[in-house]
């Protein structure tokens, strides 16, 4: 009897101790600035432009990673082959690589000395200290939080419905683009704006493959560490817009995909 | 190839959250546990004297002089803090936050270049179309490299049109430079003596060389202010001057 009523009590207790921790932060840079420095703050050296860049860069990055990441995922999701697993693996490794290591990785890859650094440059395209190196570092470290999301999203549409239209004669384009993106939208608008956030808030691999430079390379997360030195009410007042542009992200993609509300049909938040 | 990937990979954990280091020598196992936070230009110096310095066990915590100041000021307490300039550590003991700040080296601003380059001079920077990169303007490194290119006729200007990344600490300068990325940076002699030949060292004309200090202090608060001075006096005289002086620093001014 008494754990009938203890397990409800420790499953409160936990989720509450979790939205302390997780919300506690957040809200310590709001209560540590007034909406006054908060404007202020976008008069702060090189803030607009970061903000600027910022936007620019990860939305460039979504589309490469939407374009790409769909047809992946929906192959991945509906065929079984071998080496399947293998594949799913190599796209999460990014998950749980420190984005430092990205940028290495990035840089020994397609960097100025990289293995692919000379066949780059001949085509005189640059990367490294361009705008350019950062949506490339952005792509790789916030693909997999949408492609993952576009798996299982793609998974949970009921094969029969694609049977169906196959069945009808459909062909496979088709049955994509009109059965399994409208039935997978909540999954993927979840796995957007995740990947969305994670590109917002880069720092690592930006820092490493792209450098740092004002209007450039130097993203909101990047201007926020220039400033902690030297000025940390501005430091923070910055944070404070980063999260707030980050939410307003979230909570549109919420609105757009129709889930805030009611149960998901993808559990996916 | 394989040291400048261990550079670069201790460049990004010490930019990243700060390199920990301590000592090898673990017999004594109620030690107590010195921490010192530490210019990133010092790794090398203080990581060696860590090893030899017997008071306690030396813990280092790597970075951005401006980043550990702001650690302080926002209420962190390590033991013993030590910047690559002296404004930072008289500007903490003014606030109250250090005890009296000692200057216990120099070093000198040059320009690093990949070995094999073919810049010679401050000149040579001003060639359009170069890779630059320096410190930020909140890093004591990248304040030294203003104040030098000040002094050029034109201001700089020049030279900072090159500038294609202004990292938060040395070490991002030195990982763009062995990586092969930038073609010149501006840092400190002594890191360019850590990286053993990868890197060249190109002197500043005097006329354009800053005053490079460096300051240390015990923090105020700390729970082992006998076994921080201790780790000071000894960068002033013994196992840390000597350290300091191997890795390249110079002695502190004279009075």
């Amino acid at each position: 009897m008494r754990l009938k009523r203890l397990f409800p009590a420790a499953l409160v207790a936990a989720l509450t101790v979790l939205l302390v921790f997780l919300t506690l932060p957040i809200a310590a840079i709001f209560l540590d600035v007034g909406p006054a420095q908060l404007i202020d703050a976008l008069g702060a050296p090189g803030a607009v432009d970061a903000l600027r860049l910022s936007l620019l860069t990860t939305s460039i990055a979504l589309v490469v990673i939407v374009i790409v990441g769909t047809p992946a995922a929906y192959l991945l999701a509906t065929r079984r082959f071998r080496g399947r697993s293998l594949a799913i693996t190599l796209i999460e490794l990014p998950l749980v690589l420190p984005p430092a290591v990205a940028g290495i990785g990035l840089l020994a890859a397609i960097g100025t000395g990289g293995i692919l650094g000379p066949a780059i440059a001949s085509t005189g395209i640059e990367l490294v200290f361009e705008t350019a190196g950062v949506v490339i570092a952005l792509t790789f470290v916030a693909s997999p939080f949408y492609v993952r999301q576009a798996l299982a999203a793609f998974e949970a549409v009921d094969s029969a419905l694609l049977d169906a239209s196959r069945t009808l004669g459909a062909g496979e384009a088709r049955t994509f683009a009109r059965i399994a993106i409208p039935n997978a939208t909540a999954g993927l608008a979840s796995g957007f704006a995740l990947a969305w956030g994670r590109a917002l808030g880069e720092f690592g691999a930006t820092l490493v493959f792209a450098g740092s430079f004002r209007g450039i390379t130097q993203t909101t997360p990047l201007a926020i560490v220039a400033l902690v030195g030297s000025d940390f009410p501005g430091a923070l007042a910055l944070s404070a817009v980063l999260v707030l542009v980050s939410l307003a992200l979230l909570i549109s993609v919420k609105l757009i995909s129709g889930s805030l509300l009611g149960p998901a049909r993808i559990p996916t938040w | 190839m394989n040291r400048g990937w261990l550079t670069v990979l201790i460049a990004v954990s010490v930019t990243g959250c700060g390199g920990r280091a301590s000592t090898g020598a673990d017999s004594a196992p109620a030690r107590s546990e010195l921490k010192v936070s530490a210019a990133a230009s010092l790794t090398d110096a203080f990581t060696a004297y860590g090893e030899q310095f017997d008071p306690a066990e030396a813990a280092f915590s790597f970075g951005a002089s401006d980043e550990l100041a702001a650690q302080i000021r926002a209420g962190a307490l390590p033991d013993v803090y030590a910047a690559a300039n002296t404004t930072l550590p008289d500007e903490l003991a003014e606030e109250g936050l250090l005890g009296e700040p000692t200057v216990f080296a120099t070093n000198a601003l040059v320009i690093a270049v990949p070995e094999g380059s073919e810049l010679e001079s401050v000149e040579d920077l001003e060639q359009p179309g170069l890779a630059i990169v320096i410190g930020s303007e909140t890093v004591p490194v990248g304040v030294y490299t203003r104040l030098a290119l000040e002094r050029l006729p034109d201001e700089g200007e020049t030279i900072l049109a090159n500038v294609r990344s202004e990292e938060p600490d040395v070490k991002g300068v030195l990982g763009k430079l062995t990586q092969g990325a930038a073609d010149a940076g501006f840092v400190y002699d002594s890191d360019v003596i850590a990286t053993r030949g990868q890197l060249r060292a190109i002197e500043l004309p005097s006329k354009l060389q800053p005053d490079v200090a460096y300051g240390i202090a015990v923090v105020e608060g700390t729970e082992f202010p006998e076994q921080g001075q201790e780790f000071i006096d000894g960068l002033l005289e013994g196992p840390g001057a000597e350290a300091l002086a191997e890795a390249g620093f110079g002695p502190p001014p004279s009075e």
